[in-house]
């Protein structure tokens, strides 16, 4: 059995699980939001902060970006464990990176509902 | 006349292992790359290679050629040749003892981590376990594993972590009793393989699939194995 602490969901299992999940919710997001831009060329701020201002949306949002947070987490840590030997170098890199990841989160948070 | 460039490391004699060049006249025959070795030790009979049956059987010459790995015995020059030159290396990512020789300990200790044996706790039938045809069909394609390591020592996950990652190979062999019908270890198994690393390492690049010289699907054993864990686990 190996033992793992600093990763997502503590077994590879619901890591893996959770890095396709989290895939195709943002593919899904980006296509969404690649769509919108194209289909509205004479895009203004009105209409902009209007789709934000949907429930539905910063639901769908919201998702995504605790979705990139799941992935990056995931993605990153498995980098950190391939090419990071030394346990006091890995150890703070993985800390800085989840850190990271929850500064944007929650700055992700304020922007979506702080308007 | 052939140019080989081979890999010489003699930890007795040698600092740091280096390339030495060779002349071999196969006299324009598409012999086997270990053909060529043999040519090659009767000019210097102190390099150092492993090699048994000669016919892709043993999986002992498993070795990297012009930056592929596989079997020296089985494969021919003008499968790997480019150029007139032959380019010769240990399986890489593992310890080298001498020459091509390399320490297959760690490639070893993924095995017999995942207890390569049938496992029944029921009592055994008089005769024998009996098996339908169609659960004897399972076990195709992954009971002829030879251990050559040529799959597992060109996985780069398997390179990073050896001591964790089982492996391509160690992982077929793990399917293979995974999905026999006479093994009722099943769940057993499972708990030691959901880790992030054990199973999950593996990023279904696929050089495993690539490099077989017995024409063997590692990725696609893996990706059952994570379907079981899936079923069970979820």
């Amino acid at each position: 059995m190996v033992t793992n602490v600093t990763n997502l969901g503590r077994s590879g299992l619901s890591d893996w699980l959770i890095q396709r999940v989290s895939a195709v919710i943002l593919a899904l997001y980006t296509l969404f939001i690649v769509l919108y831009l194209l289909f509205n060329p004479n895009l203004d701020y009105a209409t902009w902060s209007g789709l934000f201002a949907q429930t539905w949306m910063r639901i769908f949002s919201l998702l995504a970006f605790v979705s990139l947070a799941g992935h990056a987490w995931v993605g990153l840590w498995t980098v950190t464990t391939d090419y990071l030997k030394p346990t006091a170098i890995r150890v703070t890199v993985q800390l800085l990176v989840i850190l990271a990841i929850f500064a944007f989160l929650v700055w992700g948070i304020q922007i979506l509902w702080g308007a | 006349m052939l140019q080989v460039s081979i890999y010489r490391y003699n930890p007795e004699t040698d600092s740091a292992p280096y390339m030495q060049e060779f002349q071999v006249d196969t006299q324009g025959r598409d012999v086997m790359v270990l053909d060529v070795l043999h040519m090659m030790k009767e000019q210097d009979n102190g390099l150092a290679y492993r090699r048994s049956c000669r016919e892709g059987v043993c999986g002992s010459d498993g070795m990297n050629m012009n930056g592929k790995n596989g079997l020296a015995c089985i494969t021919p020059l003008s499968e790997v040749v480019k150029g007139n030159k032959l380019v010769l290396r240990p399986l890489p990512g593992l310890p080298v003892i001498r020459d091509l020789v390399v320490d297959m300990g760690l490639f070893y200790q993924q095995y017999e981590r995942i207890q390569p044996y049938l496992q029944n706790d029921e009592p055994a039938p008089a005769i024998e376990r009996l098996q339908s045809p169609e659960d004897r069909d399972k076990l195709d394609g992954l009971y002829e594993c030879i251990l050559c390591a040529c799959c597992s020592t060109s996985c780069p996950s398997f390179w990073w972590n050896p001591d964790k990652f089982v492996g391509p190979a160690g992982l077929l062999q793990s399917y293979r009793f995974l999905v026999d019908s006479r093994d009722t270890a099943t769940r057993d198994r499972l708990s030691e393989l959901e880790d992030p690393f054990s199973v999950f390492r593996c990023r279904g690049i696929m050089n495993c699939v690539a490099v077989c010289p017995k024409g063997l699907n590692p990725t696609r054993a893996i990706g059952k194995i994570r379907e079981m864990l899936l079923a069970d686990g979820s």
